[in-house]
């Protein structure tokens, strides 16, 4: 792939030269497209009207950089990409993957001893070299992990794979403990480790945990049944609400409270469910979208009943089965039961407990019911819908049990973040979520509940992780806030990952029956439903 | 009976905008057969790129006049939204096209995403008002029109005009049509797809860059966070009139901007779009392909 | 209602399992099925063959519940003597308990599953039974096992007998051709059904593939009891398997027997292949065809529509019927080939009657001849069932041309050197003969002639006057000048054309897209 044709002149261009054009053409486009809003910002002078300043700058520095990088990809990406499918002609073998190439020894060694060393002396760093430094070099220590630990799941990758559910859902059981460990070591003290885990466990562990419910939730309804819900949100809320209500109204419960929860969201998903099945593919859509819209709306502005827009507050927390309780003032305080510091971490590790536990019902049902006769007819039903009717399949109960069943899930997800939170309010449930669970859930590959998993995982980990970029304030200023790339990044993702991965990242499909062997059924058979 | 009016009056302003961005949604779907998430971003974006026009001519020049200066807001708004929306295509559904129907509806919202987000980062999260532009008002028969109304219906009304002729009489229109009843046949007679599909986002952005300008004009103020709301109600008004039929994304359109201002005037403001998604519920379940709709055809 | 199961026995002869009973089909004006009437027996295998556009995969629609017929009955009798009107079931239930089964003609398998879990899907409703409906199952309740297994044993054999069960854990999309249309059967017959419907089996399969198939067919009907009703085209399949054969065209029945039976049934042949009609050949550039089939029209009549269905959870009909938005439908008139057969029977039957008679040269007044089959069995959408004819004379026949020289008849459009032949061994040779012609003269002339309505609609009596008086016509000009291949040039050459266009409306397309609904 040396040489391309290009027709107009009859002569052949050469990588370089095209990618010259293409560099051309890409300032060209990116000068368009940015020009008024990277070039001019609208912003508030003193008396308040809106001006434009300029920031020509800015906008030279990112139309060049556009222009290099896909000079640099087309000249130098494009034929690497394509000799890496080309077999050296001599040995007959593919070249090294790129994934070899990174990870190598050396390079491991390196990055281990420098992990090590800057850990070592983490509390003296910033007194020697300064704070700007300090931040940089924490950021290198993180990479430096971050590698290190990637070399050894490269290397082991073929057990991984193997294992891969046993050993996601050991490292999934013993991830609280394991940060408690750490950061009691990093800092020499437990409470100072429950601190500090705080945020480990909560914003990442909670965080992802529910969105990974969500998504084996929706999974039921668009991965297995090929129902395109667009307003799953819409369940999460009834939860949620129905949840915070019934628990500040007769306190009753968390235990009385999930199952009601889960009643009320199944109830709601047959009652929207039930006029709506005979619509297809992207009308069924466009409905449920409606509905979620619909149910948003009446929490926003039915005051006297969800209170509106300031939501419900002073949901009481949960309680370990009724024995202890996490309130600092109880007199059966979990601390005071089991003579240890006080920290409100115990309450976050026990719901980190609880979400994993109800994460793992999710799948442990999904899992059966798709070897049920139900579950086979929802995979029916998401490949040919007139072949089920033709034998002798009721394909709108069988639609109605898919969508009642997934809305009892999102109840039940709903109903642990009114727990969580202590508070609900309808800014929680806009559109935006419903479109997240169903990224992850395309992303992960439909009906996979490990590669949805992994899915919610990267995406949502990733943008929390963005938050930890705080030292980059130091390089651009203490006006950057890395918070706001978050979404953007988060969309960007979205688009690269379903460019690159179209049909999600697990490209198969177990099947729940076999005669002699299992065998995996790969994603180019399967169809994705039409509603 | 004046106020009956006066709520007509506004909802066929309200409903001329919904119904310019719905057909943007509505051609995009009758060619690829993908829902564009983005489209209610882009007619954002086409909003922003006017704002910033306007505060240019603002700086740059002492008076415009207000005719052109909404021109020119008006014409750079559809260029540039235009270029937008090509790249998306080129970049985020081509390579797409044809296989899974959900990795570009993923797109699209990942695509929506980073529109509302980068005009977020760029330009900041605050609402951006600017001063009235057009703030002359028309009584007849206690009934008051403002200048703006008119301006926006007549505006609606002429490119429409401009577009049924454009898709109904000239070849381009033609080989339009002819992608959306079947891509690989017109492939083999010699129509350039990717082109044609190309054209058909262009000109559905250019709709929604001028829905964003009179938008903006109407309203006086734009957030980043203004492409969801309409582009909801826009796409609902394009599956209620029948999503493919470019009649029905301006009859659809006009009917929302009915029922939203009708809803709000006779009985409350807060449920007007909780009647807006209901009337769409509604309408599907009695007539699923929507009010002008082809039903979706399957042979056994 | 129930019928004594043991009367069959008794009889001798097999009872009907399915009974078709003046079913019709009609979208918008589009007559797709047109009062047919026929039985399957139990245990026999009943073929349903027609050509294309004559109504076949409807029919299976309407039985198997996909589409709500316009009227007429269907009743399904089991073999434990229940009895089923199909038309008035719910789609899925005609599977569940009328154990009716069927394929499709554009397989529907389903392809991301294996072969094991697409004959697993077929027994649902046995094993959510068995389940209790899931929640038994799920608790892992022994009956289910129990039944989860007798299920797969049951793939098993199926998978079997149609040689299959190497790739029984393979996507079935994965499968070629032949084999996926040997699961779908499989998976039909693991619904267990008392009817199977098999809409087209062989289409694309090679001899052997089909060999294989009749096997796998005439041992389903021994073994496992299933009556089988099948549409094919392929004739060795129907010939060599099946006990019974109706034959369709246009949406009517034109045949109903044992396959030897209709295999030398004229009407049959005609069908298929066509009416001898060189003329039709000839002169179809010249003269146009006729009324053609312009677009097809389907949408299902609003008054049979879900509306009427038994239950309030059927879809509409509009989720699986084929149908495009688009204007009127007619079939032509004089369009089935087995009425012409039948026409061209009769008129040679009259006429060796009539020649025996020795008729003088101005016969009687020609009773109401028609040209149409003496049973309703042409398919002409406007046609009603005719009385049979009475012979049919025209009353001017000359025995000889006047003057020994016969005018020259090809100079009426629509009348080419072999109709000419004809009209001069039917003894009229001059224009004013034609001209002359009354309307029972006309009529007996296209029962002679075995068209309908061409000589009223193309109006050779009038061209005929024109010429006789010596006037021309276009066409004849045409005629003269020595353009019209299907016509030859006759003395009268004298007036050239002079230079006018001869634009005869007569210039219809000529071949339209054909077909009713299927």
């Amino acid at each position: 792939m040396a040489v391309t044709v290009s027709p107009e002149r009859d002569t052949v261009a050469t990588p370089m030269q095209r990618a010259l054009r293409e560099a051309l053409y890409a300032a060209a486009i990116s000068f368009g497209l940015f020009v008024l809003f990277i070039g001019l910002k609208t912003g508030q002078n003193i008396s308040n009207e809106l001006v434009l300043t300029t920031r020509w700058g800015l906008l030279a520095a990112v139309v060049i950089a556009t222009a290099v990088g896909r000079f640099l990809y087309v000249a130098y990406g494009q034929p690497f990409l394509a000799n890496q499918k080309i077999t050296d002609v001599a040995t007959g073998l593919l070249p090294a993957s790129v994934a070899s190439r990174f990870f190598q020894l050396p390079a491991f060694i390196v990055a281990l001893v420098a992990a090590v060393v800057l850990f070592a002396v983490n509390s003296s760093l910033v007194g020697w070299v300064g704070a700007e430094p300090a931040g940089y070099l924490q950021f290198l220590r993180a990479l430096s992990v971050i590698y290190v630990l990637a070399c050894v799941i490269y290397y082991f990758r073929g057990f991984i794979h193997a294992n891969f559910t046993k050993l996601g859902i050991a490292a999934l059981i013993l991830y609280p403990i394991l940060v408690v460990a750490i950061l009691s070591l990093m800092s020499w003290s437990f409470v100072g480790g429950l601190q500090g885990s705080l945020k480990w466990v909560d914003n990442f562990g909670i965080q992802i945990l529910i969105y990974v419910m969500l998504a084996w939730g929706l999974n039921i309804v668009v991965g297995l049944a090929g129902l395109l819900d667009l307003g799953y949100v819409a369940f999460y809320a009834v939860g949620a609400y129905a949840y915070a209500l019934l628990g500040t109204q007769y306190g009753l419960s968390f235990w009385i409270l999930l199952p009601a929860a889960g009643a009320m969201a199944a109830f709601w998903g047959v009652l929207l469910g039930f006029p709506v099945l005979r619509l297809r593919g992207d009308y069924l859509a466009i409905v449920t979208l409606a509905f979620g819209e619909i149910i948003r709306l009446v929490l926003i502005n039915w005051r006297e009943v969800t209170n509106g827009s300031a939501g419900i507050s002073g949901i009481p927390k949960v309680t370990f089965f009724g024995l202890m309780t996490f309130n600092v003032s109880d007199p059966n305080y979990v601390a005071k039961v089991l003579h240890l510091a006080t920290s409100s971490a115990y309450y976050k590790i026990f719901l980190y407990y609880l979400i994993l536990a109800l994460a793992l019902l999710t799948a442990f049902v999904t899992i059966r019911l798709r070897r049920m006769p139900v579950g086979r007819a929802w995979e029916a039903l998401r490949e040919d819908e007139i072949a089920c009717r033709s034998l002798g399949i009721n394909t709108t109960t069988t639609k109605l049990t898919a969508f009642a069943t997934g809305a009892m899930f999102g109840g039940f997800a709903g109903a642990f973040f009114a727990a969580r939170q202590g508070f609900v309010s309808p800014e929680s449930f806009v559109f935006l979520e419903s479109a997240i669970i169903l990224a992850i859930v395309v992303l992960g590959g439909m009906g996979s509940l490990v590669g949805i998993a992994v899915a919610a995982m990267v995406m949502i980990g990733g943008t929390e992780a963005l938050r930890e970029l705080d030292f980059l304030k130091q390089v651009f200023g203490p006006d950057f806030t890395p918070e706001l790339y978050r979404m953007l990044l988060f969309g960007m993702a979205m688009v690269i990952v379903m460019l690159w991965k179209p049909r999600g990242f697990v490209g198969s499909r177990e099947p729940t029956a076999f005669l002699k062997e299992r065998k995996a059924v790969s994603s180019s058979f399967t169809k994705e439903g039409h509603g | 009976m004046q106020y009956f009016v006066q709520q007509l009056i506004n909802g066929l302003t309200l409903g001329s905008i919904y119904g310019l961005i719905a057909i943007g949604y509505t051609m995009v779907y009758g060619i690829i057969g993908m829902i564009n998430f983005a489209h209610g971003d882009i007619f954002m974006v086409g909003a922003f790129t006017a704002l910033i026009v306007f505060l240019a001519l603002g700086a740059l020049f002492y008076s415009v006049p207000v005719v052109l200066a909404l021109l020119i807001m008006m014409i750079v708004a559809m260029l540039l939204t235009s270029l937008y929306n090509w790249t998306i295509e080129k970049v985020a559904y081509r390579p797409l096209r044809g296989s899974f129907r959900l990795a570009p509806l993923i797109t699209a919202i990942g695509m929506s995403i980073a529109l509302s987000n980068f005009v977020q980062v760029t330009q900041g999260p605050r609402n951006k008002p600017i001063p009235p532009m057009v703030s002359q008002v028309y009584n007849i028969n206690g009934i008051s029109v403002s200048l703006k109304q008119i301006i926006i219906v007549v505006v609606t009304a002429l490119l429409l005009a401009l577009f049924w002729y454009l898709v109904n009489k000239t070849s381009l229109g033609r080989a339009q049509r002819a992608c959306e009843q079947d891509r690989k046949m017109a492939a083999l007679l010699g129509i350039d797809v990717d082109r044609t599909i190309s054209i058909t986002f262009i000109m559905g952005a250019a709709l929604a860059a001028v829905a964003g300008t009179l938008f903006l004009m109407y309203y006086g103020v734009i957030a980043f966070s203004d492409g969801f709301t309409p582009g909801v109600k826009a796409f609902t008004a394009a599956v209620l009139g029948g999503i493919g039929s470019l009649p029905g994304a301006v009859v659809g359109g006009l009917m929302i901007g009915f029922i939203e201002s009708m809803w709000s005037a006779y009985f409350s403001i807060d449920y007007k779009d909780v009647a807006a998604f209901s009337i769409l519920a509604i309408v599907l379940i009695f007539l699923p392909s929507g009010i002008l709709g082809r039903p979706e055809v399957e042979k056994v | 209602m129930n019928a004594n199961p043991v009367q069959k026995a008794a009889s001798g002869m097999n009872d009907a399992i399915l009974q078709v009973d003046h079913l019709s089909m009609k979208f918008g004006g589009l007559v797709a099925i047109g009062d047919l009437s026929f039985a399957a027996k139990r245990g026999e295998i009943t073929a349903l063959i027609g050509p294309n556009g004559a109504g076949k995969t409807t029919v299976f629609n309407c039985i198997t519940g996909f589409y709500k017929p316009s009227e007429g009955m269907i009743t399904l009798n089991r073999n434990d003597g229940s009895t089923f009107l199909l038309e008035r079931l719910p789609n899925h239930e005609i599977p569940a308990r009328a154990k009716v089964a069927r394929t499709f003609q554009n397989i529907r398998l389903f392809s991301g599953m294996t072969l094991l879990e697409n004959l697993l899907v077929a027994q649902h409703n046995k094993l959510m039974k068995a389940s209790g409906y899931t929640v038994l199952g799920l608790f892992g309740f022994s009956g289910y096992r129990k039944a989860s297994a007798e299920s797969v044993e049951l793939a098993k054999h199926w998978l079997e007998k149609a040689d299959l069960v190497d790739r029984a854990d393979d996507p079935a999309g994965d499968l070629p051709y032949g084999a996926q249309r040997r699961l779908e059967i499989a998976r039909a017959m693991c619904t267990g059904p008392e009817l199977l419907c098999l809409d087209e089996p062989a289409a694309g399969l090679n001899p052997k593939e089909s060999a294989a198939l009749n096997e796998l067919l005439i041992d389903i009907k021994n073994t496992s009891g299933a009556s089988i009703l099948l549409i094919e085209h392929d004739m060795s399949v129907v010939m060599q398997i099946s006990d019974h054969v109706v034959v369709l065209e246009y949406g009517r029945k034109i045949s109903d027997g044992s396959p030897q039976s209709v295999r030398t049934d004229p009407r049959v042949i005609a069908a298929y292949l066509g009416v001898d009609d060189e003329e039709v050949e000839a002169v179809l550039t010249e003269v146009g065809d006729e009324d053609v089939i312009e677009q097809l029209d389907t949408g299902p009549d609003a008054a049979h529509g879900p509306g009427t269905s038994s239950s309030y959870l059927a879809g509409p009909v509009t989720d699986t019927v084929g149908h495009s938005s688009g204007e009127r439908v007619t079939v032509a008139k004089g369009a089935s080939k087995a009425g012409q057969v039948d026409a061209r029977s009769l008129a040679a039957a009259n006429k060796a009657a009539s020649q025996a008679a020795v008729p003088p040269a101005k016969a009687k007044p020609a009773p109401k001849a028609t040209s149409k089959a003496a049973t309703g069995t042409a398919a002409k959408s406007t046609a009603s069932a005719k009385p049979a004819a009475k012979t049919g004379e025209i009353s001017n026949r000359l025995a000889a041309p006047r003057g020994g020289k016969a005018d020259n008849l090809t100079r009426i459009k629509g009348i080419g050197t072999v109709n000419e032949k004809k009209l001069n061994d039917h003894g009229i040779f001059h224009f004013d003969q034609i001209g002359a012609w009354k309307k029972a003269d006309v009529e007996a002339a296209e029962a002679y002639l075995a068209f309908d309505g061409r000589i009223a609609r193309e109006e050779w009596v009038k061209q005929a006057r024109l010429l006789g008086q010596g006037r021309d016509t276009e066409f004849s000009r045409r005629v003269d000048a020595g353009k019209v291949a299907t016509s030859h040039a006759s003395a009268k050459t004298a007036k050239a054309a002079s230079g006018k266009t001869a634009s005869k409306t007569a210039a219809k397309p000529v071949a339209g897209k054909r077909g009713g609904g299927k």
